[in-house]
């Protein structure tokens, strides 16, 4: 990794809210201070109330690059106390603090060596990172080829739809687990060990794999990986759990 | 910075004094690992101490036990704002492996079994302060939680508690592990907050 983006904390304004999906708000928060940040790394949000109690979350970036401008899409955790606010009562203008940005393991960086195919692996929210390194495949000339495959429970749930759409160096493959969108190719069901192997990188093409989401999700899915034959060096993992 | 968000703070989580700073307490028992859950028997499991002149102290899964257990009750705060209190756990204590190894460093490597390392001041480990943990709430401890054996040093974030603990190295200065090269604090304080760097 030739860059480093130095984390530390910062104050943000809502530039733009919008709904993201049933049950999240996507959040484009200008930060001017920002220094830019690698594909796949996080933030924390610290809240204040008016009497003066916090609370911190963490948040995966859906954005990446020498930018001030950082995206995130928040999912509403129910009986959280960051992320319902995060979705329901921010307004554009507000403002914020920021910590950031975090993690220099579970990042993608397009001047990254290994000519080796990447598989991203998501569950639900967890599309969030792995969209943010599609997102920076995006924008090179030549690199590795990339493959996305998300897990999701309905076509209503979906993150960035339009931006996978669009996407045209990452083959995405979405498997719906409850209810899919009319014309997809296959019946609604969670992911089986036969279907990632059949979406995904074979082992003889040894990828590098980040998977992100829940953690059983998280957990079943490297597990596979592991009896497909990937070695687990090669596989890079993002749990969450939910505190919201 | 003052920043206030307004209306915020209607839903709030308990509040203890027993939670360091930009702590919230939950009940369940996230998980957070940099790769895959690596699959580790009692029979293949082992920890070793090595010093600087090379020496090897090593406990097999029956030797450790021989070493000694006992009960903890303790309180966990993980770096991603998360806090568990009062928790049960059984281990051995790192002073009782530390009674024969003649060191003068003053920093240990941990190493995993499945690669990953973080550094820990000596000085953190001993005194009753740090544990090979085999049980967590009255069970042997899940492969996911670090089991069969994970280090336990409860008063730094819970990175510093290494799963799946394979070997202290011992070293002459500190030098950042896996997850401090990544970006965590080379010591991880919660009550200072020390979380990056």
């Amino acid at each position: 990794m030739t860059e480093r983006f130095r984390a530390g904390w910062h104050v943000g304004r809502v530039a733009s809210r919008r709904p993201e999906a049933a049950s999240a708000v996507r959040l484009a928060i200008d930060v001017p201070t920002w220094p830019g940040n690698h594909a796949g790394s996080h933030l924390d949000i610290r809240l204040t109330a008016p009497d003066g109690y916090q609370a911190s979350r963490s948040y995966s970036i859906a954005s990446s690059g020498p930018t001030t401008q950082v995206v995130l899409a928040v999912d509403e955790v129910p009986s959280g106390e960051v992320s319902p606010y995060l979705v329901h009562d921010l307004r554009e203008g507000d403002e914020l603090e920021v910590h950031g940005p975090l993690g220099r393991y579970f990042v993608w960086t397009p001047d990254d060596a290994d000519p080796a195919p990447v598989q991203l692996i998501a569950g639900g929210s967890g599309v969030v990172p792995l969209f943010a390194m599609a997102s920076a495949r995006e924008q090179e000339l030549q690199g590795a080829d990339f493959r996305l495959l998300y897990s999701v429970r309905t076509p209503d749930d979906v993150f960035f739809a339009d931006g996978l759409a669009a996407l045209a160096k990452t083959r995405v493959d979405i498997v719906y687990t409850r209810r899919s969108a009319a014309g997809a190719p296959r019946r609604p069901g969670r992911l089986t060990r036969e279907s990632l192997a059949e979406l995904t990188f074979p082992a003889e093409a040894v990828p590098r794999i980040f998977v992100c989401g829940p953690t059983p999700f998280v957990e079943t899915v490297s597990g596979w990986l592991s009896e497909l034959g990937h070695d687990p060096a090669r596989i890079r993992a993002e749990r969450f759990g939910g505190s919201g | 910075m003052a920043i206030i968000n307004r209306g915020f703070g209607g839903r709030r989580g308990t509040s203890d004094p027993r939670l360091p700073p930009g702590q919230t307490l939950v009940d369940d028992w996230p998980v957070l690992t940099a790769g895959p859950t690596p699959d580790i028997s009692t029979d293949e499991w082992s920890f070793t101490i090595t010093t600087e002149a090379g020496v090897q102290h090593r406990w097999d899964w029956t030797t450790l036990h021989d070493a000694g257990a006992e009960d903890i009750v303790t309180d966990i705060h993980c770096v991603t704002h998360w806090s568990r209190l009062g928790m049960s756990w059984r281990g051995v204590s790192v002073d009782r492996l530390f009674e024969d190894v003649e060191t003068s460093c003053d920093f240990v490597m941990v190493r995993t079994h499945d690669g990953y390392t973080t550094n820990v001041p000596l000085d953190d480990l001993l005194e009753g302060q740090a544990w090979i943990a085999t049980e967590a709430d009255g069970e042997p401890l899940t492969a996911e939680h670090g089991g069969p054996a994970r280090l336990l040093v409860p008063h730094l974030y819970f990175w510093k508690s290494a799963k799946w603990v394979a070997e202290m190295r011992m070293m002459p200065t500190d030098e950042p592990g896996f997850w401090e090269q990544n970006g965590y604090h080379l010591r991880g304080d919660p009550w200072r907050e020390e979380r990056y760097w």
